[in-house]
């Protein structure tokens, strides 16, 4: 089932009488294919879980229209759209048993719907299989653990069949390990099933691990769709820039003159086709190589062995992120600790974005 | 939306009804009552306007006796129950075998009709053409002289009545503290052990100050509480508490609607408004004092 | 070794300490359990046993249930009994609902004046019901209902603090359990029996005690209101047998009847111990 989000506009009212209307998502356009699965990235307060609740009827937009396939579900309450929604704190009725849990959505369903009770056990039996969880159909939610309350919830989500399945920052709640088995987990889910799934986190790592695309969202505009891939390696503006990727994208004060990219008065690199003028340049981590005759030279703060990777902190004078950091394969990294290290950058890993708009400047990578 | 509007007011309604009948509009009636000037209940009429009422009450000898015998057991009952439930649940607190059940047993006064019980007081206390009872057996055996405790002087009266209505408040009293107690995080007490503070200093630096926000909320609680006695004064004096000489300014209330006439309800109620005002000026007075000590 | 005399005086000022705790304890134990042993022990003596004894006996050899059976044939006990069963369950009940509803209204349900009606609920909550007996014990006389069971129930079927005790409960279930129910298709009165009340079960129960011990007690509104025996409930009808007994003065018979009327309510405390005293922790006052 495909989803189609017209021009959606979410306002809610001030809290305060005189002040203006708080605008929760803006003007959201965007058609998510059939079966794929959609992360929905942005910091706290990006819009992002009332965009979920938008598409779940849980709130009615001020604007715009929402389609499931054909059908303009806008209006519809949530029950009769046919959703599934699973939570952060997976929201299990805590006095009824697995069973029951993942029951409860067909006992709500009427008339000719209503399966009968033995197509409701197996239905149910079917989704608790799909999650794994067929094992502990008596158990109460208090008695298992947070990845198991989890899959119960998806279990309950799906067991309606819905047409499209909502996750709202289903893995937060869970520590580091079962964190990445769960996220796994969802993902075999959907590809099983093959329902539309849209997937809200603030984890930029979680949700380009997993989604087939990812919406990048601020302040309620949508800032940046596509494969995960693509937008990290072309992110159209400094904050989708320094939003993804871990250890965070290294910010600088530079300038473009004549084809050149100035950081701290030295030339590092060359961006042809870029326009004269003051910019942020951003690299990655990965950008910066080991060179003794690399342009770009800095004072070395401290070498962190990774193992596999080293990550070398610096310091430099036009530095605009809070910290400044490169990674390196161990292999390469410098014997003993010098002050100064000079590194030769990736131009395919360096952005440049305008001071004012913030948005990308697009330039000539070199071969 | 409307339609939400709507559904909330309806269920809300009951609750707005019951309310609005039976304690809003009174707040306002029983304020009238006390205004109208020798209202006659069976004529639903009065002569005019005034203060009257509340002049009637505050010389009637009854009610005088009423108040004098409502402050002597505020004031003996609530400083004695609250230091002994102090007591009490201090030497609970400090036992682990046999906790529960004393627990338990102490909680029981809470669970039993007060007039059953006072029944039973009335019993060991009462002096009879029969027996001296039970009570006054035991002074006998200490070498005292048997006294009415019932029907006999007033101070003999007064101790039942403070004796039984401590036995009454004594639940509530324990359970608050005892919780109060459990609840002062252990580690205080050994970092104090640790520094060699001694058990005193312990109780008087660390336990009372913790729980002290309790200790006052039983003051006030016992404060309002004891203003209000009435039906432990009727289990053991019998319900013509006037004629005891027992009476409390609650009891005077009923009194005064209870007649064979239909009552004087504008007596009553200025009866009522006059303790309203008593209780909550010293709840007032508690309230602040409770506030400096805290702060 | 000075250690071992330090560590044996502490150990023997320890066991004095634990001592003397334990015998305050159990003296204190005594006074309460007193009373209520003294009304068993005298409910079975007989009636000429008990007279004949000018020192009263702590115990007895010829236990006997006569004066069970005189306090039910001579006087209506059974008839109290009854009428404070259907004044307590109908009163419980009632309150229920009225509560239930307005609670959920407040906790769930948004609607104009929401916050300004709740803080009027929580004012009322300071009035003492002895200014608004007055006009209430008027109001039920003006419709007739003295001596009926709705004057008796009517007063007290709501609890602006059981409102709020429930609403304080309803609000802490996670939203997102509502949003659920409601993408699953769940109407909100299936919402509130089917998953808010039940996770509400202990406050409810809490509740529904309290106000059996509550109703089971009461005693100044009943004997306003009713002065025709056939309505009295257990408080009135051990009044009525103080001041006016079995024709004589018959202690045993009294006892028993008072060993009768005490019995439920202990009975439930003892099942429902740790449920009623967190609940009075929570809520409850004496008075």
């Amino acid at each position: 089932m495909k989803v189609v989000l017209q021009h959606l506009t979410k306002k809610f009212p001030s809290r305060n009488k005189k002040g203006e209307d708080v605008i929760a998502v803006n003007d959201f356009d965007f058609e998510i294919p059939d079966g794929k699965l959609i992360g929905l990235l942005g910091p706290s307060g990006c819009g992002k879980s009332t965009t979920l609740n938008l598409i779940s009827g849980l709130e009615k937009p001020t604007e715009g229209k929402i389609l499931f396939g054909e059908d303009d579900v806008t209006a519809l309450p949530p029950e009769n759209r046919g959703v599934g929604l699973v939570f952060q704190n997976y929201a299990l009725y805590p006095h009824m048993t697995v069973r029951q849990n993942i029951l409860f959505p067909l006992q709500n369903l009427k008339g000719k719907d209503r399966p009968s009770k033995e197509e409701m056990e197996a239905k149910a039996l079917e989704a608790a299989r799909l999650v794994q969880i067929d094992k502990l159909m008596e158990r109460k939610p208090g008695e298992m653990s947070g990845g198991q309350q989890q899959r119960v919830a998806i279990a309950r989500a799906l067991v309606k069949r819905p047409r499209v399945l909502l996750l709202d920052e289903p893995l937060s709640n869970l520590d580091a390990r079962l964190r990445l088995q769960t996220r796994e987990e969802i993902r075999r889910i959907q590809r099983e099933t093959g329902i539309t799934t849209i997937f809200v986190t603030h984890d930029q790592e979680e949700a380009m691990s997993i989604s087939d695309m990812i919406v990048v969202m601020k302040d309620g505009v949508v800032q940046q769709i596509g494969k995960p891939q693509d937008v990290y390696d072309s992110p159209v503006n400094r904050f989708v820039a320094e939003f993804l990727g871990t250890p965070p994208i290294n910010v600088f004060e530079g300038e473009v003159e004549g084809g050149q990219l100035l950081i701290g008065g030295e030339s590092v690199l060359s961006v042809p086709g870029a326009p004269d003028g003051a910019v942020y340049a951003a690299v990655r981590p990965e950008g910066f190589q080991l060179d003794e005759a690399g342009a770009f030279s800095c004072a070395l703060r401290q070498i962190e062995v990774m193992g596999r990777d080293t990550s070398i902190v610096f310091e430099h004078p036009a530095r605009v992120s809070a910290n400044l950091r490169a990674i390196i394969p161990s292999e390469d990294r410098p014997s003993g600790s010098p002050e100064h290290v000079r590194f030769r950058l990736k131009s395919a890993k360096v952005f440049l974005f305008d001071h004012t708009t913030q948005e990308r400047i697009p330039f000539d990578a070199e071969a | 939306m409307e339609n939400r509007n709507n559904r909330a007011w309806l269920y809300l309604l009951p609750a707005i009804a019951f309310l609005g009948v039976f304690m809003v509009y009174p707040l306002f009636d029983v304020l009238i009552y006390s205004v109208e000037e020798k209202f006659n209940f069976a004529s639903q009429t009065f002569t005019g306007y005034g203060l009257y009422n509340y002049r009637y009450v505050l010389r009637d000898p009854y009610f005088l006796q009423a108040v004098k015998n409502t402050f002597i057991l505020v004031i003996i009952t609530v400083p004695l129950s609250t230091g002994l439930a102090l007591l009490i649940s201090l030497g609970l607190n400090s036992i682990k075998p046999l906790r529960k059940l004393y627990q338990t047993v102490f909680f029981l006064p809470y669970v039993t009709n007060t007039l059953a019980v006072g029944l039973v007081f009335m019993i060991l206390f009462k002096k009879t053409a029969y027996s001296d009872g039970l009570i006054n057996l035991l002074i006998n055996a200490f070498g005292g002289q048997s006294v009415d405790f019932i029907d006999g002087p007033y101070w003999a009266k007064m101790l039942v009545m403070c004796l039984y209505t401590v036995w009454v408040v004594m639940p509530f009293k324990i359970l608050i503290l005892t919780s109060a107690l459990a609840s002062v995080n252990q580690d205080y007490y050994n970092a104090a052990r640790v520094d060699g503070t001694s058990r005193w200093r312990i109780f008087t630096r660390i336990t009372l100050p913790m729980i002290s926000p309790m200790i006052f909320y039983l003051v006030i609680t016992g404060f309002i509480g004891a203003f209000k006695a009435y039906s432990d004064e009727v289990a053991i004096f019998g319900t013509d508490l006037n004629v005891a000489g027992m009476n409390t300014i609650v009891g005077y209330v009923y009194d005064m609607l209870y007649g064979n006439s239909g009552g004087y309800p504008s007596y009553a109620s200025a009866a009522a408004l006059i303790l309203f005002v008593i209780v909550f000026t010293i709840t007032v007075i508690n309230l602040m004092i409770s506030r400096k000590n805290t702060l | 070794m000075d250690y071992e005399i330090v560590e044996r005086r502490a150990r023997t000022g320890e066991r004095v300490r634990k001592t003397v705790t334990y015998v305050l304890l159990s003296i204190w134990a005594l006074i309460v359990l007193f009373p209520f042993y003294w009304m068993l022990l005298s409910s079975i003596k007989s009636y000429s046993a008990y007279n004949a004894e000018r020192t009263p006996a702590l115990f007895t050899l010829a236990p006997t249930a006569e004066n069970y059976v005189t306090a039910f044939t001579e006087v209506p006990l059974a008839r109290y009994f009854t009428n404070t069963i259907i004044f307590t369950l109908a009163t419980t009940g009632l309150m229920l609902c009225v509560i239930i509803f307005a609670a959920y209204a407040f906790a769930r349900l948004n609607f104009r004046g929401k916050n300004l009606l709740f803080s009027l609920f929580l004012a009322l909550m300071m009035i003492p019901n002895e200014l608004v007996v007055i006009t209430n014990f008027v109001t039920i006389t003006n419709w007739d209902m003295r001596n009926t069971f709705w004057g008796l129930i009517l007063p007290s079927v709501t609890s602006v603090f059981y409102i709020y005790l429930l609403k304080e409960n309803f609000e802490q279930i996670p939203d997102e359990l509502y949003k659920a129910a409601k993408v699953d298709g769940t109407s909100d009165l299936k919402y509130l029996f089917k998953v808010m009340l039940p996770i509400c079960r202990p406050t409810v129960v809490t509740v529904i005690i309290l106000k059996i011990i509550e109703c089971w007690n009461s005693y100044v509104w009943p004997r306003l209101i009713t002065d025709d025996a056939a309505y009295f409930l257990v408080s009135n009808g051990i009044q009525e047998l103080r001041e006016n007994g079995f024709g004589r003065e018959n202690v045993p018979a009294m006892m028993a009847a008072v060993v009768v009327v005490s019995v439920p309510l202990i009975v439930l405390f003892l099942i429902f111990r740790n449920k009623i005293m967190a609940g009075v922790s929570r809520g409850g006052t004496k008075g």
